[in-house]
């Protein structure tokens, strides 16, 4: 972010044209990587009939929300919606107590069993023992069907464990430890007065990075869950968009089977964006913090 | 640890001046109990459901069955890996896997260093800003609503992009409904997903190079192409080798959650791979052989450890940047 690379003052000709090029060329990465979410909002507030009829480009055409209250006012939303909640908060909660607890003591280098603790931490990211290992296990412990197979299971993701301990070791001195320890303070306090309040940064980027894994989480839902009850929103999406029952959906608010197939693509794109919202919503004012995350893993992966 | 002067805490910091060498392990338990303390949950979890998984991988070596358990069940040596290896659908899942991994690979990586390039040498520092914001977006949407966006805009009857091409006077193409465009569809939707993403750790890797290497290129005149190939290239060459040893050590792991998201029975030729296969094998079958599955999944995991080992190997003799 900090650096001047162009000379504004006399580019040569060849850079005049790399400049145009590059311009254009990330340009185009914008168009692509917007288009698609603009015009799936645009079709969301848009008359189904405009949207089979192709009227629909860039704005909504015809607008309407009966996309949104039908969508609003089916039960499994509010369900599943409720329960990625529950699933996002708790999950990450146990997440980000557990990942500080095994990163602190790991980053002190005067931990005489270090070593061997970090090595058994970095090869399960070598080596997994696949789905159906994993799979009996959670049945075994009986937790299949229960709200705690998708909070126990990835309590620690190494990864962001590397991340915190990277930055402890490079953001706590060693000198706060050793004038707190002449004042008596335990490794508990330490960790819980000096080296938190220290450490907003790291927390955030691995509470967000938490988070948004769970919000977005389905395929431990589809493996470990039965109970509609229990599921997150995103195994209704795949459920409804993915696998086609989206006439659940609209089977109460129409009559005739052509105006269904009209209201149902309106249901698609309406319930996508019922489903990102929250996150999209919130993205430019956290979108920092995510990329710190990326710098600070990237100092040693 | 060692203390330098001579103030004495003597209870935290029990230095180990005073009794030296009595015993390493209890001396050290001493010193750093509560560290050990605050290990306990995390390394309890991780015996658990890291390396618990990891005993039941033995049941790929025995024949399973349920009432007598993973470890009561009988040896039967390397039965089911054989049985998967003259398999009917062994061929086909180890081609759908190895051609989509490697597709994905030869595609994202270099997709992803060439944005950053790009974005690297834009002047204006709020047109860069917006670029980067609106390229890493696409990260965030899970897989199950990027795979819905997807069927939505490729549909052959009324996605957007079939109305652009039929605007554009050729005929609708059925994206969706032809197994072979699914390799593509997979590979570059994963583009447009993580491009913007991947890049980041490529645009610090570029904004790290020293310069005053720049200027002195500048004054002898040299070109932002001529920059670009014999600065910012050679010099986020390690950052690219690991991340590509790290790619390589997955590729027996495809995206398996979005490839499980894209799958339908139309697909189903291009788009099984040995994960999904497992999955549908497993649980789509009223009597699911565990043993088999496992043996399968296990087959999967070693062939990755032993490619990223091969592949970090080789990358150390060779251009001295690897993982370990």
């Amino acid at each position: 972010m900090r650096k001047k690379n162009g000379h504004p003052v006399s580019d040569s000709f060849p850079d005049k044209v790399f400049n145009v090029t590059i311009t254009i060329i990330t340009f185009i990465f914008i168009i692509l990587c917007a288009y698609p979410l603009i015009y799936v909002v645009s079709a969301s507030f848009s008359d189904p009939m405009d949207i089979f009829a192709g009227k629909v480009w860039l704005l909504p055409s015809s607008p309407t929300l009966k996309g949104y209250k039908t969508v609003l006012d089916y039960p499994d939303v509010w369900i599943g919606y409720g329960n990625s909640v529950f699933y996002t908060v708790f999950g990450t909660l146990i997440n980000v107590f557990m990942t500080v607890l095994a990163a602190y003591p790991l980053s002190r280098k005067d931990l005489k069993y270090r070593k061997p603790i970090i090595m058994l931490f970095t090869f399960t990211m070598l080596f997994n023992a696949g789905m159906i290992p994993n799979y009996l296990l959670v049945r075994d412990l009986h937790l299949l069907n229960t709200r705690w197979a998708l909070l126990i299971p990835g309590a620690i993701s190494v990864y962001n464990m590397i991340i915190v301990r990277t930055f402890f070791m490079s953001n706590i001195p060693d000198e706060l430890l050793e004038s707190a320890r002449l004042d008596g303070c335990s490794d508990f306090r330490f960790l819980l007065n000096i080296v938190l309040p220290l450490s907003g940064a790291v927390i955030a980027v691995i509470t967000l990075y938490y988070a948004v894994g769970h919000w977005n989480q389905y395929f431990n839902a589809v493996l470990y869950l039965t109970d509609k009850n229990t599921y997150p929103l995103q195994v209704f999406l795949r459920n409804i968009l993915l696998e086609n029952s989206i006439n659940d959906l609209s089977a109460g608010s129409v009559a005739n089977e052509s105006e269904r197939t009209y209201l149902n693509e309106l249901l698609k794109y309406s319930l996508i964006v019922v489903a990102s919202a929250p996150l999209l919503a919130v993205y430019p004012f956290i979108q920092k913090y995510f990329v710190k995350g990326v710098m600070i893993g990237a100092v040693k992966g | 640890m060692s203390k330098s002067n001579g103030i004495d805490t003597e209870d935290i910091v029990a230095t180990g001046k005073s009794k030296k060498k009595r015993n390493g392990f209890l001396n050290e338990m001493h010193i750093n109990w509560q560290l050990y303390v605050m290990l306990i949950l995390p390394v309890a979890y991780l015996l658990i459901f890291a390396y618990g998984p990891m005993l039941g991988i033995q049941i790929a070596f025995k024949d399973y069955k349920m009432a007598e358990g993973i470890w009561g069940s009988k040896w039967i040596g390397f039965d089911h890996f054989i049985r998967f290896f003259k398999s009917m659908q062994f061929p086909l899942v180890m081609k759908n896997t190895l051609f989509l991994s490697l597709y994905n690979l030869l595609i994202s990586t270099p997709m992803a260093l060439f944005l950053a390039v790009c974005v690297n040498y834009l002047t204006n520092a709020k047109y860069k800003k917006t670029v980067q914001m609106i390229t890493y977006a696409p990260h965030f949407i899970s897989v199950v609503i990027m795979v819905a966006i997807m069927n939505q805009m490729l549909a052959t009857r009324t996605g957007i992009v079939n109305n652009i091409i039929e605007l554009l006077g050729f005929t609708r193409i059925e994206f969706l409904g032809k197994a072979q465009y699914f390799r593509h569809l997979y590979v570059w939707s994963g583009v447009w997903q993580e491009a913007g993403w991947n890049s980041i750790i490529y645009i610090s890797a570029l904004a790290g190079i020293d310069p005053q290497i720049h200027e002195a290129a500048i004054v002898d005149g040299a070109t932002k192409i001529r920059r670009i190939f014999s600065i910012d290239l050679p010099s986020i060459m390690p950052t690219f080798i690991i991340l590509m040893i790290m790619n390589v050590g997955r590729i027996m792991n495809v995206g398996f959650t979005k490839v499980f998201a894209m799958q339908n029975t139309l697909n189903k030729t291009y788009s099984e791979v040995i994960e999904t296969y497992v999955y549908n094998i497993t649980f789509t079958s009223g009597l699911p052989n565990y043993s088999y599955t496992t043996a399968i999944g296990l087959f999967n995991s070693v062939i990755g450890v032993i490619l990223i080992t091969v592949v970090n190997g080789l990358s150390r003799k060779l251009t001295e940047s690897s993982l370990w």
